[in-house]
């Protein structure tokens, strides 16, 4: 289950600074799994110390909040994209 | 005199230099400006505040600028109306409205936030300036950029009322009308800005551009004769606003700048359609969950807001509450405050009038009790929201008789002056 990954700025320290990656998983919460065997560092960048997901980032499938969808339960198909986005203000 | 130490982590409090960065790397927190207010402490007095400029930069010492303005000089110190005929509608003791329906250049609160960012933008050495707006932040940019010579990109929602655009079209930027909303504008704008070196004013530079804000509580103050507000109510869309005004009245206290000190109750006012942070203040829950906005208040219609948490703490803090307003309440509360003060507000303003109505009648706001309403934006801009609830003009010839036929037909009483 291969899926696409966009890396936002403050996380490319962590993927030799690549703005898109490859993931596995079958959810969001798997993909995290297989995202930190590959980049070490990169769970607990983006989940806090309980594992959820951390109140200023936004992680999308396919243009989607997952907040909208099943959280990071959301399911995940071949070929999907996942953007982590930081939250950005305006108005 | 260094008063900026730095950026500083909100969150996990690290610091970062004074740099276009708004993210914390390790933990995704907002950056926020850090100054050195013991150095502030014998500079910001009153006496030099009153003996500056009639504008935001009277606060610049409190501004995140290194040298002086370089756009909109004349922005801010906008009127704060007592306003007896709506206290009497709404029946409380004492209103006021502060009337950024006027502010310069392009009629809404935002000018003080893009002043600072702009100001900002030049001093980093930026050519290029771009935002994600609701509407007043696109006005603003392209009014500034056009100031400051910069070139200017502005994202939007497509479904825009014509004011927003055509009063962001006139100064010449490149407007993007994006088929979506302003969260959709949002995400897009934010791998734009990773691609592109562009100062993005609530992107790159939002450390800066939100401390703009700060300057609508400090004159509320100022102009109240150096005291805090009992209440106040802010429309909020990011919350970035409700949140730096209540960070300005705090600041402003710990300078030692308030008679009384700061009790102000922070309440904060949106639509039922796009509400979601007075939805968390009623459940009293610090997670702000997004929704998908459907109001007529378009300037506030941002459904997953970044500041909804520190604008959720600030009314939890202040002993604040918060409320929603139906679209029908909004277009009743911009009559209301037009046919009451003379003053045309934007949708925004409507909702902050229909709120703090609610407020009054739940008694959170007590009757007796003295309240500010933040009126942020002009009612020209949005002028599709009440032209379908106004009285339509009268038509008539050029004739006496014609007039008479008129006033009488329609039921409007004019007593003659008597004719001897
Ligand atoms: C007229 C008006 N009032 C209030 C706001 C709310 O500001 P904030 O996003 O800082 O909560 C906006 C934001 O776009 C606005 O345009
Ligand atoms: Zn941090």
């Amino acid at each position: 289950m291969s899926v696409k990954v966009r890396i936002p700025t403050p996380l490319r320290g962590l993927t030799k600074g690549q703005g898109e990656v490859e993931g596995q998983g079958s959810s969001i919460n798997e993909l995290i799994e297989n995202l930190e065997k590959s980049f070490g560092g990169l769970r607990d960048r983006l989940c806090d110390e309980t594992g959820t997901v951390r109140r200023f980032i936004n992680i999308y499938v396919n243009e989607e909040d997952i907040r909208f969808l099943q959280g990071t339960s959301t399911p995940l198909k071949p070929g999907d994209l996942v953007s982590i986005v930081p939250a950005i203000a305006g108005g | 005199m260094a008063k900026v130490k730095g950026l500083k982590c909100r969150e996990c409090k690290r610091p970062y230099p004074a740099d276009p960065l708004h993210v914390c790397e390790f933990c995704f927190g907002p950056l926020e400006v850090d100054y050195d207010y013991e150095a502030l402490r014998g500079t910001m007095t009153r006496k030099a505040i009153e003996a500056g400029p009639p504008s935001i930069w009277r606060y610049k010492a409190l501004l995140p600028i290194e040298g002086e303005p370089a756009v909109g000089h004349h922005c801010g110190m906008t009127p704060l109306v007592k306003a007896k005929n709506l206290a009497r509608a709404l029946g409380v003791r004492e209103v006021y409205a502060k009337n950024d329906t006027v502010n310069h250049p392009s009629f809404s609160f935002k000018d003080r936030v893009v002043a600072v960012a702009v100001t900002k933008a030049l001093e980093f050495g930026f050519t290029v300036v771009a935002c994600a707006s609701t509407g007043n932040l696109a006005n603003s940019v392209a009014a500034h950029a056009a100031e400051g010579g910069l070139q200017s990109f502005v994202f939007v929602p497509a479904d825009l009322e014509q004011g927003k655009v055509l009063g962001t079209l006139i100064y010449d930027p490149t407007l993007v009308a994006v088929e979506g909303n302003y969260d959709e504008v949002n995400r897009l704008c934010s791998e734009i800005a990773d691609k592109y070196r562009w100062a993005f004013v609530n992107i790159n530079i939002r450390p800066y551009y939100a401390e703009g804000s700060k300057t609508f509580g400090y004159e509320v103050a100022e102009q109240l004769g150096w005291r805090a507000p009992q209440h106040i109510v802010v429309p909020a869309a990011g919350g970035s606003l409700v949140t730096k005004i209540w960070k300005g009245l705090k600041e402003f206290d710990r300078l030692g700048l308030l008679s009384g000190g700061c009790a102000t109750r922070m309440h904060v006012a949106q639509a039922e359609g796009c509400g979601p942070i007075v939805t968390a203040i009623k459940e009293n829950s610090e997670i702000i969950k997004p929704v998908k906005p459907k109001t007529i208040a378009k300037s506030l219609a941002i459904g997953n807001p970044a500041d909804g948490y520190y604008a959720y703490k600030a009314v939890k803090e202040s002993g604040g509450h918060g409320e929603h307003a139906s679209d029908e309440e909004i277009v009743e509360g911009m009559k209301l405050l037009a046919s009451t003060e003379g003053i045309f507000a934007e949708t925004a303003g409507g909702v902050t009038v229909a709120a703090a109505k609610r407020l009054i009648e739940q008694g959170r706001i007590p009757k007796d009790e003295s309240l500010v309403l933040c009126i942020t934006g002009n009612g020209l801009k949005t002028q599709e929201a009440v032209a379908p609830a106004l009285k339509v003009q009268l038509q008539i010839k050029p004739t006496l008789r014609s007039f008479d036929e008129a006033m009488a037909s329609h039921g409007i009483d004019v007593t003659p002056r008597n004719a001897n």
